[in-house]
């Protein structure tokens, strides 16, 4: 299948998800590089229940994420959007109290069952969060291979193999290649966070979430990450949250709006086709919110 | 309807009403007050302290500061047993509380829950709170005769030839004080290292664990790296408390001047000797040459804080710095 046509031309709406062109920066001018293949995978989400205490955060999502496709999750604050993306590679039990209930599935296979431990769905599953956290006191290098020394892999040719990879994909290799060993803490929020997603897919995770990636970001960080995102999405299944529409219509394939119930509970709306989301949403509630009427 | 008090247009001008503000420069006379009482007592501290050592100064000279000898009756005074004792006994008990310590504040904040870290936490606080009197006679009555029966003949048995395990075990000496010392800075370097590394921010822990780290992992790759400079800094906390405290390793290292490798040694440290003999210095010479180990002790105390505050300072900011050299 490919991603990169069909669902995205939609003339006239306000909210128009963009025609992806090829040419787009940075991203276009490494993409060449980028044509990797790499065994992406899907994610199914069954009837999954998230809980803090006896507190119900998120009722009942059942979803599926398409593999080698960018997926949105849109919706008001407190819907459980980031809930929702940590349950999928067991970040959300890491909080005090935290459980969920119901089913993931990760290329077929269950993770919520015993024996699965968390730390290998968290090498198969990577993530950027909201924030750039990239690891202060350590160089970009060692910044860029944390996972890969992590698993105990000291091959050094083998590690600047993978940083230069990674950094170029990362579209910051141009920006760091003389100062690779300067502290991760010194770069631009930008960059760091370009570096946080080189981190990410060094160690080649089959799924790539993104926790709003760019939303603590100026507009031209924005851009570059959304490219990066453009130009990853041959390579990484990508489950993107973002609370803004415009960069969920630009960057994925298919979205799914998420809100909050009278209980304070998230659930699932619908998903399906980003144009369609955007340009003929099926649920009345859909349409409010694309339409900026709440959230 | 009458036009209500807070009428729109009316806030400017109660604004300008209510200026100036007085409280503004009392504040500042009180909190500049403040910080000018700290500075005065410690001019005041060195002034004193300096001009009651003149005397001993000038008897003893700098061989003071090498000398071995300590003999008041017939007026020879040397330091170096008592730097010797102060330092041994506080790097020591430094050294063996921040392995504990680090440890007890990393299971307070990362491993224990939270019904367990609350009351654990505070109970190491209240370490803390005991006088050191309190755990001279419990180090003198309880601690040495078991350190002296469990531990120091043993090692004594089997490895005397070594120059630390030499002499007499009596159950009173350095080792003692080094226990008692740490027991004493422990709950310092723990209650502060805990603090910091609960400072570490979460998406810290979670950048590693994303990565697919383990618990340990995520302690070495997220934890350590940003708090290392504030677990120093707990240290130097510490080891200003071990430096400085008198009572209880008065109560356990025997009081004997004497300079020996030797844990079972009897010692004396600074602190020590000044609040055994500061009652017996019946000549202006030996009063002059005790408040001279005072100045010491004060000096030894600058270097030892400047020391460690430089490094902290190349911990904090080395890497960067360094990288930008390379």
């Amino acid at each position: 299948m490919s991603v990169m046509t069909g669902e995205t031309t939609a003339p006239g709406t306000d909210i128009e998800p963009t025609d992806r062109p090829p040419a787009r920066g940075i991203a276009v001018a490494d993409r060449g590089e980028l044509a990797v293949e790499h065994a992406a995978v899907g994610v199914e989400i069954d009837h999954l229940s998230a809980y803090y205490g006896q507190h119900l955060v998120l009722r009942d999502i059942t979803l599926t994420v398409q593999p080698n496709s960018v997926t949105a999750i849109i919706g008001p604050s407190g819907c459980g959007k980031s809930t929702l993306i940590r349950c999928l590679n067991r970040m959300h039990e890491v909080t005090p109290g935290a459980r969920i209930q119901g089913q993931i599935h990760l290329d077929g296979d269950p993770i919520y069952v015993p024996g699965v431990d968390p730390v290998v769905v968290r090498q198969r599953i990577g993530m950027v969060f909201q924030r750039p956290n990239p690891f202060p006191t350590m160089s970009i290098f060692d910044n860029v291979v944390a996972g890969l020394k992590l698993a105990g892999i000291k091959d050094r040719a083998l590690l600047q193999e993978v940083a230069e990879r990674s950094l170029r994909r990362a579209a910051l290799w141009d920006e760091v290649k003389d100062k690779l060993h300067a502290a991760g803490g010194a770069l631009s929020g930008g960059q760091q966070q370009r570096l946080c997603i080189a981190r990410a897919i060094a160690v080649e995770p089959e799924v790539v979430l993104m926790d709003e990636p760019a939303s603590a970001l100026d507009p031209m960080s924005t851009l570059k990450i959304e490219e990066l995102i453009d130009a990853l999405r041959t390579s990484y299944t990508i489950v993107i949250v973002t609370h803004n529409m415009q960069q969920a219509a630009r960057v994925s394939d298919r979205t799914a709006f998420l809100t909050v119930g009278d209980d304070g509970a998230g659930y699932l709306v619908e998903d399906g086709p980003t144009r369609q989301i955007f340009t003929n949403p099926q649920r009345r509630l859909t349409e409010d919110y694309i339409s900026g009427r709440f959230g | 309807m009458s036009a209500p008090a807070a009428e729109y247009g009316r806030v400017p001008a109660l604004l300008a009403q209510h200026r100036p503000r007085h409280g503004e420069p009392a504040f500042r006379a009180l909190v500049i007050l403040a910080s000018l009482t700290v500075l005065a007592v410690i001019a005041g501290l060195v002034v004193v302290i300096a001009r009651e050592s003149l005397r001993g100064i000038a008897y003893n000279g700098p061989a003071f500061l090498w000398g071995t000898t300590w003999d008041p009756v017939h007026s020879v005074f040397g330091a170096l047993p008592f730097i010797y004792g102060t330092i041994l006994t506080s790097v020591s008990a430094l050294v063996l509380a921040m392995l504990i310590g680090v440890g007890v504040a990393l299971f307070l904040a990362e491993l224990a829950p939270r019904w367990l870290a609350g009351p654990v936490g505070f109970m190491v606080e209240m370490l803390a709170a005991i006088p050191s009197v309190v755990y001279g006679l419990w180090g003198i009555f309880v601690l040495a005769p078991w350190i002296r029966d469990y531990v120091e003949v043993p090692l004594h048995d089997t490895l005397g030839f070594l120059p630390f395990f030499t002499g007499n075990p009596i159950g009173i000496g350095n080792l003692e004080a080094v226990v008692v010392l740490t027991i004493m800075v422990l709950p310092t370097v723990a209650a502060v290292s805990r603090d910091v590394v609960a400072a570490v921010p979460l998406s810290q822990r979670e950048a590693a664990l994303a990565l697919g780290a383990t618990r340990w992992e995520t302690i070495r790759l997220g934890v350590f790296p940003y708090a290392r400079s504030g677990i120093i800094g707990a240290g130097i906390l510490g080891l200003a408390r071990g430096i400085g405290e008198t009572m209880a390793v008065t109560m356990v290292i025997g009081n004997a001047p004497t300079i020996s490798l030797s844990l079972f040694s009897q010692g004396y440290t600074m602190a020590s000797v000044i609040a055994n003999e500061f009652t017996e210095a019946t000549t202006d010479l030996y009063r002059s040459s005790l408040i001279e180990i005072g100045l010491l002790l004060l000096i030894v105390t600058l270097l030892i804080n400047a020391a460690a505050r430089l490094l902290v300072w190349r911990v904090a900011y080395g890497a960067s710095a360094r990288n930008v050299l390379a």
